[in-house]
């Protein structure tokens, strides 16, 4: 049985195909202006990979905040919920997800069949969602994909007094003035926004077994900072931490069109 | 007797000079990154304006956030002692000041002699600070001035869902794609602006009368909200609402030579 989930979300939209436990194809993309066109193109691109067509598809699940607009999802489900479901597809120890999106960031206590008991989130506020970080690279005029590289040279990173983003972004301007280094004020940025989702995640409590998915994931300069910030390892995901929504989706899907309310990794 | 306030601000530095009885000049220049040039630059217009000299001036208080930086100031007072005061001085009437600056705001209540009984202060978030007005202004392409005066002529109520000036950025650039008048979107930041603002206001409670200081203070959209949300009416003060903390700085300048001279 060949499954899909499809994760719409606020900067991008990610599609999953999974055919019995195994990853067949994942893409993901920028969103469009569209909610609808954003679902399409995401699985249009993880379906030409794959080599297959919807009609391949037993069953889609819809997640992200464009969840409700994706025309071809036979269901929906939170994003909380996939993001938990899916790290725990890939990663059945795992008890505690700490997922940070483009304007979100969220911490998800599992059980052990990847069923959420608690979790806290916050949209509220942009300071420690992936928008910090793709303000703070604007500013500093450096790729969001390099701030992890840069940071992991520092020697002294820069204490940030501010957690407003706006008054952040004033904040480093006057140490890049300052004469202080890049690598240390990316760093030093790196640990804020570690140091505000850490309390994010505490307000839960943490539990042992902890990743972290979502685009802000592949940051490695942001997993260490997180990992110095919880005061505990953080286990990596083995695939790209950006689609575990979407491949929490598809797991959900196979589970809903298998009629099983469980069926572990591999199981079918 | 001659004294005189200085108030360095995050934005602005501002200068008032003072006699027994009146205001004899002021200044309000834009603060650089050093605050000892701002605070001179200032108090130099503002005894060109009284046709003063510096060696007029008896003595200096010191107030604003460059405050420990001005060189020929004799003493140097918190902001919020001085909002109160000055706002006091003006309108003895006042028990609650709200006063609105460049990256912080404060709620003041006042005592009928112009001291602090409390105060509640944000500077941690630039939603409901001078800083949000100035974001959204730039976005849309328009001065201050006219995000206030705009206001006036918005029909359809438009909405800012978000608080955090990020999200209500990204809110106010999908309004004007949508085609939305410039006026109803200004309405609409000045509305939210105002939402901050009250919370804050409500936290001290607004015993009346009840004014604004700072340079928020000339936003009429933000008034008028404020006084909606509030359910009072705001009092106007007759000086420019963006002095009022260097008044107050003069205020207690001569009450300091007074007291000396006792």
């Amino acid at each position: 049985m060949i499954t899909a989930g499809c994760d719409v979300g606020s900067l991008s939209a990610k599609a999953v195909i999974l055919e019995n436990g195994q990853i067949l194809a994942s893409n993901v993309i920028f969103a469009r202006p569209e909610p609808e066109d954003s679902a399409r193109d995401a699985m249009g691109g993880a379906l030409a990979s794959a080599g297959l067509t919807m009609g391949d598809i037993s069953c889609c699940m819809g997640t992200g905040y464009g969840r409700n607009s994706i025309p071809f999802a036979r269901a929906v489900e939170s994003e909380i919920a996939c993001h938990g479901r899916g790290a725990q597809w890939l990663l059945p120890r795992v008890r505690m997800v700490i997922d940070i999106g483009g304007q979100d960031a969220k911490a998800i206590r599992l059980d052990a069949q990847g069923n959420v008991i608690r979790y806290a989130y916050n949209d509220k506020c942009a300071s420690g969602t992936g928008r910090f970080l793709e303000i703070m690279a604007g500013a500093l005029g450096v790729p969001l994909e390099d701030m992890g590289g840069i940071s992991l040279s520092s020697g002294n990173p820069v204490t940030i007094s501010n957690q407003c983003v706006v008054f952040a972004e004033t904040e480093i301007i006057s140490l890049i003035n300052d004469g202080r280094a890049l690598p240390d004020i990316v760093a030093g940025l790196h640990r804020a926004m570690a140091h505000r989702v850490a309390s994010l995640a505490r307000g839960i409590e943490l539990d042992r077994e902890i990743t972290m998915t979502g685009g802000v994931a592949k940051n490695t300069g942001m997993f260490a900072a997180l990992q110095e910030a919880l005061g505990v390892r953080l286990t990596a995901l083995e695939v790209d931490p950006q689609i575990i929504g979407a491949l929490g989706a598809a797991v959900m899907a196979r589970d809903l069109s298998a009629g099983a309310g469980q069926g572990n990794h591999g199981a079918l | 007797m001659i004294v005189a306030g200085c108030d360095v601000g995050s934005l602005t530095t501002k200068a008032v000079i003072l006699n027994q009885k009146s205001i004899l000049g002021h200044a309000i220049v834009n603060s650089t990154f050093r605050p000892e040039e701002s605070a001179r630059e200032v108090m130099e217009k503002a005894l060109a304006a009284s046709g003063l000299s510096i060696g007029d001036i008896k003595f200096c208080v010191g107030t604003g956030y460059g405050r420990d930086r001005v060189p020929f100031v004799g003493k140097v007072v918190s902001e919020i002692a001085c909002h109160a005061k000055g706002a006091h001085w003006l309108l003895p009437s006042v028990r609650t000041v709200i006063d609105i600056g460049g990256q912080d705001c404060k709620a003041i209540k006042v005592d009928a002699r112009g001291n602090v009984v409390k105060f509640f202060t944000n500077d941690k978030c630039a939603a409901g600070t001078g800083r949000f007005l100035e974001v959204m202004a730039k976005l849309m392409g328009l001065s201050l001035d006219e995000l206030g005066r705009l206001s006036n002529q918005a029909g359809e109520a438009l909405q800012l869902a978000s608080t955090c000036t990020v999200w209500a950025q990204a809110e106010v650039v999908h309004h004007l794609n949508a085609k939305k008048s410039k006026a109803d979107i200004a309405a609409s930041v000045n509305r939210a602006m105002a939402g901050r603002v009250a919370i804050l206001a409500r936290s001290v409670g607004t015993e009346k009368d009840v004014c604004m200081t700072g340079g928020v203070a000339k936003n009429m959209g933000v008034i008028s909200s404020l006084e909606k949300l509030l359910g009072v009416n705001i009092r106007r003060l007759r000086q420019d609402p963006q002095i009022i903390g260097a008044l107050g700085a003069a205020v207690f300048a001569r009450e300091r030579m007074e007291g000396a001279s006792r």
